[in-house]
């Protein structure tokens, strides 16, 4: 799944976003743009307007003002669907499953957006629908190997442990053969030897050749993985750079990490 | 693997009850002909097999994709309307002044796409909405259409409905000695459509009132029906509407179009309900604006929901187990009572007595309280339903999961 650069070198630009809910500016003016193959992480206090930014990327709000090109695509204000489509996937701060359907079908309906089987095509089980039917469900069981949650695919989403729960939605993301994975706190209450894991996990997605942009409270992640960095503070963007810069930054200090850090 | 084994079950529980209600169907008109030597109780199944159709049809949308449809009557009565404008003498007297007799095999099949077209119509504005509001939207809908057909007479003939509908007919060959001599009558010209509207030359038996006829024909749909809604239940489009019902938000972001996914829903539900209606006009041959009141929208929900969302096996066991309850248990209960209170020495209670009406009477009366008793009983004894939907069986026979993907899980944690 190797990136065929169309035109520029970054997957991802924003141009002055903002996003206003009523007067309250979460999103202020952002800027920034992420090269192919990288992954480029967002900090920030909690309230800094991350999972704002990241939704105004995938379409679930439409940014007040600005421009997201991606791909060399100018995608602001398109849905959440086409977004998918045009290679963007997510997932979620809370984990948002299908909570009553299988490992298995939760990545099956990753790979919706793949598909091709029309109404008709499923309405009488043509022969070219059981066939991709037959592949995607191989697909799907490949995925699960490659997060290591292979021996639940048949176990409700919802019956997972927390940890799987975050593996089953990349897993899910992945199937949608992303170019660009939104990773939303993908973290957060990992024990340190899950983090080690999901260290790991992202790893190897990058070898998939998928751009990962992430959102990450815990610093030994961020600075472990990501080659560069944005910090968000009160919706604006008061840092970028490599994970040294950014730690040395008096601002961030300032903001994130706190003046006694 | 004891949860493999559970899902094992589970499949051959679906297939035992699909074989079971199979054999019935074939084995009930011979026994009730045996038994009671008359057709009446194989006419009453012919329309119990009406409400399995809408239950089915219903239950894509209910079950399958989370909408709360309330007017559900409403796409019954266009099927019903459809076959009956253009299959009786009734658009003779509209201001078209030309009546239609096209044959039933094709307008069966119309009356399918006019549904489906009105839910997508339907859908199209109101599926933007949410819950609560969807419901209400779906309940004025099944309002209006009744209502419409109500005060539209120069078409639809209002009260008086539309009578003298067409029955289908077959050619002569697919009847024969093993069909009862007595109940076909062979014709022959212009009456004998079968397919399009020109007139076959090989003779024709018509459906008539013969209730076994229709009941073979209602089996035959429910059947068709049950493959088709299960092939959709098992891909790409059933999985999506799943995906919608569980968490809208995640599976818009997989790249599931939700309004257009919704709208199929809307409108294969719809579809079903209007290949039952074009089937219970034929059947009845007279269609009336009161046999598509709210009240028909919600039993058709209750078997529904009652049968177990989601669950084909179970929409159609809790259809014929409404439908039972409805058109035979409760009409015989009042009887029923009189009988047992005469046999056990409470006779005195049969007797008028200033305000009490005599127990068969005040037991008609409360009819309508058994009814919501055993409602309520179903749903405290099986709040899932009578047969709840499964975890699809999962094509592993592909995609082995057996004791190596342990260690392939050891390589990827370590």
């Amino acid at each position: 799944m190797s990136q065929q650069p169309t035109g520029t070198d970054n997957i991802l630009e924003l141009t002055n976003v903002t996003k206003r809910f009523g007067g309250l500016v979460a999103v202020d003016n952002v800027s920034l743009s992420i090269k192919r193959g990288e992954v480029f992480a967002l900090i920030g206090p909690n309230g800094a307007g991350k999972t704002t930014l990241f939704n105004n990327v995938t379409g679930l709000f439409q940014p007040t003002s600005g421009q997201v090109v991606f791909d060399g695509r100018d995608i602001t204000g398109s849905k959440p669907h086409e977004v998918a489509r045009w290679g963007i996937a997510r997932t979620f701060q809370n984990i948002r499953l299908f909570d009553y359907m299988s490992c298995l079908d939760n990545v099956r309906v990753g790979r919706h957006v793949r598909m091709k089987a029309k109404l008709w095509d499923s309405l009488f089980k043509l022969p070219r629908e059981r066939r991709e039917e037959e592949r995607v469900t191989n697909e799907a069981m490949e995925l699960l190997r490659f997060v290591g949650i292979a021996r639940q695919a048949n176990v409700y989403a919802r019956n997972l442990p927390y940890g799987q729960q975050r593996r089953l939605e990349i897993a899910r993301a992945l199937a949608t053969d992303p170019k660009l994975l939104l990773l939303d706190e993908p973290a957060a209450g990992f024990t340190p030897q899950e983090k080690m894991e999901l260290m790991q996990l992202v790893k190897k997605i990058l070898a998939r050749g998928v751009t990962v942009f992430l959102i990450e409270h815990d610093m030994k992640v961020v600075m472990g993985i990501s080659e560069r960095i944005v910090v968000l503070d009160h919706g604006e963007k008061i840092a970028e750079g490599s994970p040294d810069e950014v730690r040395k930054d008096a601002r961030v200090i300032e903001a994130y990490l706190g003046k006694s850090a | 693997m004891a949860r493999l084994h559970l899902r094992e079950r589970f499949k051959d529980r679906d297939t035992a009850i699909f074989g079971v209600l199979f054999l019935g169907a074939l084995v009930f008109p011979i026994v009730t002909m045996f038994a009671t030597g008359s057709s009446a109780l194989i006419a009453q199944a012919g329309h119990a097999g009406t409400f399995v159709l809408l239950a089915i049809g219903l239950n894509v949308v209910v079950g399958f994709a989370g909408l709360l449809d309330l007017g559900y009557a409403a796409f019954f009565a266009i099927g019903a309307y459809t076959y009956a404008l253009f299959a009786s003498a009734q658009l003779g007297s509209s201001p078209l002044h030309h009546s239609y007799h096209l044959p039933f095999w094709l307008m069966i099949f119309v009356g399918m796409f006019v549904a489906a077209a009105a839910g997508a119509i339907l859908g199209f504005p109101t599926l933007r909405l949410r819950g609560d509001y969807l419901a209400i939207v779906t309940l004025g809908f099944g309002e209006i259409v009744p209502q419409l057909s109500y005060n539209l007479p120069q078409w639809t003939g209002g009260i008086n409905a539309i009578g003298g509908i067409d029955q289908p007919s077959l050619p002569a060959w697919i009847t024969g000695p093993w069909a009862g001599a007595n109940s076909i009558s062979i014709i022959q010209g212009a009456a004998c459509r079968v397919i399009g509207s020109g007139t076959s030359f090989a003779p024709c038996f018509s459906f008539g009132f013969d209730p076994i006829a229709y009941y073979a024909l209602v089996v035959i749909m429910i059947i068709a029906a049950v493959i088709l809604v299960g092939n959709l239940y098992r891909s790409r489009l059933g999985r999506a509407w799943m995906a919608i019902r569980e968490d809208e938000v995640a599976a818009a972001a997989m790249g599931i179009n939700t309004v257009t996914t919704k709208l199929l829903a809307f409108a294969i539900g719809a579809s079903f309900s209007g290949f039952a209606g074009a089937y219970y006009g034929a059947s009845i041959g007279l269609v009336s604006p009161d046999d598509f009141l709210f009240i028909v929208s919600i039993t058709v929900l209750v078997m529904v929901v009652l049968g177990g969302m989601g669950s084909i096996t179970g929409v159609i066991v809790g259809a014929l187990a409404i439908y039972f309850v409805l058109n035979t248990f409760l009409p015989a209960l009042p009887p029923f009572v009189e009988n047992l209170a005469n046999n056990v020495g409470l006779g005195f209670l049969n007797t008028q007595n200033g305000d009490w009406p005599g127990l068969a009477q005040e037991t008609q009366r409360i009819n309508f309280l058994v009814y919501g008793l055993i409602l309520v009983l179903m749903m405290l004894l099986r709040p899932q339903g009578i047969f709840p939907s499964r975890v699809r069986e999962q094509e592993l026979k592909h995609a082995a999961v057996n004791e190596d993907e342990a260690a392939v899980e050891q390589v990827h944690a370590s």
